[in-house]
């Protein structure tokens, strides 16, 4: 229902494509399920999702928490399955569990986070927010601040923070020619877990991918969900 | 070329003896680095989601997840039309037809937005059927009510919680005054009249959702603005004039939406949302 700023492109007016009832409670949220889906390496297994604000107030009735299990699943905005997700997940062996949550005014009205596990025992902590017309931001990784909008091909490393790592992460990718359109660079503390998200225009190859891999703990490289 | 105003947007179609959807066609592919014909097919993609969501729309009897809204487009387009015409009281079912598949979770192009996306796919369809304009035709007028919207996003608004549901509703229906001018042959500042002329019917349309969901009185919007958009249509076409600047009606548009206060823009605590009965609904369900 929300759509804020500026149109320049037809097809913000016209689109998108979507399962309703609104932008904002439902396409974005089937988003915030997928981008989680891809920043883990397997299959999800279990997630407890939690609404805050609005989604918390009115998401139910919007299909807030069928939106999420189905970008869970792996469906896009416009996949008419997504009105039997829940069922869906179920039949999988996905277990999602949902809770309301205030997590202060510190976050958008419209946030959820999300507590998953994937099928390896995996686990990540994701915090996104729904923006208005369909568009998503990932403000938070494992409580590590971050600003992702998902348009983009994305890496996302986690790595312990030591000096040269952003240098040489920056280097592999300017090797394969790949523009960085904007870039986030976050950490615990001094010396502690850190985080890197590089958003490209190009997605890297699998090479660069493997260099990666050997500065940084884990690598994640993710698709643009646009 | 680039157009921010619609007084732009006319004087670029009349100066290059184009249509406004040529431009607006132009425009997109130019900026997009695309060619005209991926520009093109995008739209086409959008049409049939839009011509679907409508045969789906009249035959919905489905109720929304909140059990708010569903079933009243098929008691309209099953019903003897008493007052309208046959072919206007089917278009009246489809806008209200696609504004439920949209809040039973069914498949819907938001047009400007999710809430208001039964008010264009009505107006167009209810044109082919009475006049026999190809898919072609209607395609291209989609560019026009898509210049429309663009210009309203960019000097007012397009959202409900920025502007009230003259900026959702409202704009959809200029939007499908502009592409009803157009496909009838009307001339670039027709389509500027249109557009004016619906606006002016449509200010001051307040965002007041009950229970913060699409349903109550989105639905009912769509058809109510779906009419605003083809009376507008049909008084440009005969030739009448806004006689307030259509930029400047758009203007006074988004000074509304600013002036609205909060509990009339989309967060549910104003107008038919905060009625005993809108509040009654709002507790049952949440």
């Amino acid at each position: 229902m929300i759509k804020l700023g500026k149109a320049d492109s037809v097809f913000e007016v016209i689109g998108p494509i979507m399962i309703g009832p609104s932008s904002s409670h439902t396409a974005a949220a089937v988003r915030i399920g997928q981008i989680t889906r891809n920043l883990m390496e397997n299959p999800v297994k279990r997630a407890v999702v939690k609404f805050h604000g609005s989604f918390a107030s009115t998401g139910r009735g919007h299909g807030t928490d069928k939106a999420i299990a189905a970008g869970l699943l792996g469906f896009d905005p416009a996949d008419e399955r997504i009105r039997d997700a829940l069922d869906l997940a179920d039949k999988q062996g996905m277990d999602i569990v949902f809770e309301n949550v205030d997590l202060g005014d510190d976050y958008h009205p419209n946030t959820a986070r999300l507590e998953v596990l994937d099928t390896l025992g995996n686990s990540i902590v994701v915090t996104a927010s729904s923006l208005g017309g369909g568009t998503i931001s990932v403000v938070e990784i494992n409580g590590l601040k971050i600003e992702l909008s998902g348009e983009y091909d994305t890496l996302i490393t986690i790595h312990k923070d030591k000096p040269g790592i952003v240098a040489k992460a920056t280097a592999i990718i300017a090797d394969y020619d790949v523009n960085i359109s904007s870039m986030k660079v976050t950490r615990m503390r001094r010396g502690g877990q850190a985080l890197m998200a590089v958003e490209m225009d190009h997605a890297l190859p699998n090479e660069a991918i493997e260099k990666l891999n050997i500065i940084a703990d884990t690598v994640r490289v993710i698709p643009p969900i646009y | 070329m680039n157009y921010s105003t619609l007084k732009e947007l006319i004087e670029l179609a009349e100066n290059h003896d184009k249509k406004i959807f040529d431009i607006v066609q132009m425009v997109e592919a130019e900026q997009d680095f695309l060619s005209l014909e991926e520009v093109w097919d995008k739209m086409e993609t959008s049409w049939r989601v839009m011509s679907h969501s409508i045969q789906k729309g009249l035959k919905n009897a489905n109720p929304s997840v909140s059990g708010l809204s569903g079933g009243d487009a098929k008691k309209l387009s099953m019903s003897k039309p008493i007052y309208l015409s046959r072919e206007l009281s089917e278009a009246v079912a489809m806008a209200l037809g696609v504004a439920e598949i949209n809040a039973c979770m069914g498949k819907i192009v938001a047009c400007p937005t999710a809430g208001s996306c039964g008010i264009v796919p009505a107006a167009l369809t209810f044109a082919k059927k009475k006049h026999g304009y190809s898919e072609k035709e209607i395609i291209s007028s989609l560019f026009t009510a898509a210049g429309i919207g663009i210009v309203c996003s960019i000097n007012a608004s397009i959202s409900g919680a920025e502007g009230g549901c003259q900026a959702e509703c409202g704009v959809a229906a200029a939007m499908a005054s502009g592409a009803l001018v157009e496909l009838a042959g009307g001339s670039p500042s027709m389509v500027g009249d249109a557009v004016a002329i619906c606006l002016t019917n449509q200010m001051g349309l307040v965002c007041d959702p009950v229970a913060g969901l699409v349903e109550i009185p989105c639905v009912q919007r769509n058809a109510g603005s779906l009419m605003q958009g083809i009376l507008a249509a049909e008084q440009a076409l005969a030739g009448v004039k806004s006689m307030i600047p259509v930029d400047e009606v758009i203007k006074a548009m988004q000074e509304v939406g600013e002036a609205l206060p909060e509990s009339l823009k989309e967060t549910g605590e104003g107008g038919l949302a905060s009625t005993p009965t809108g509040r009654e609904m709002a507790k049952r369900l949440f």
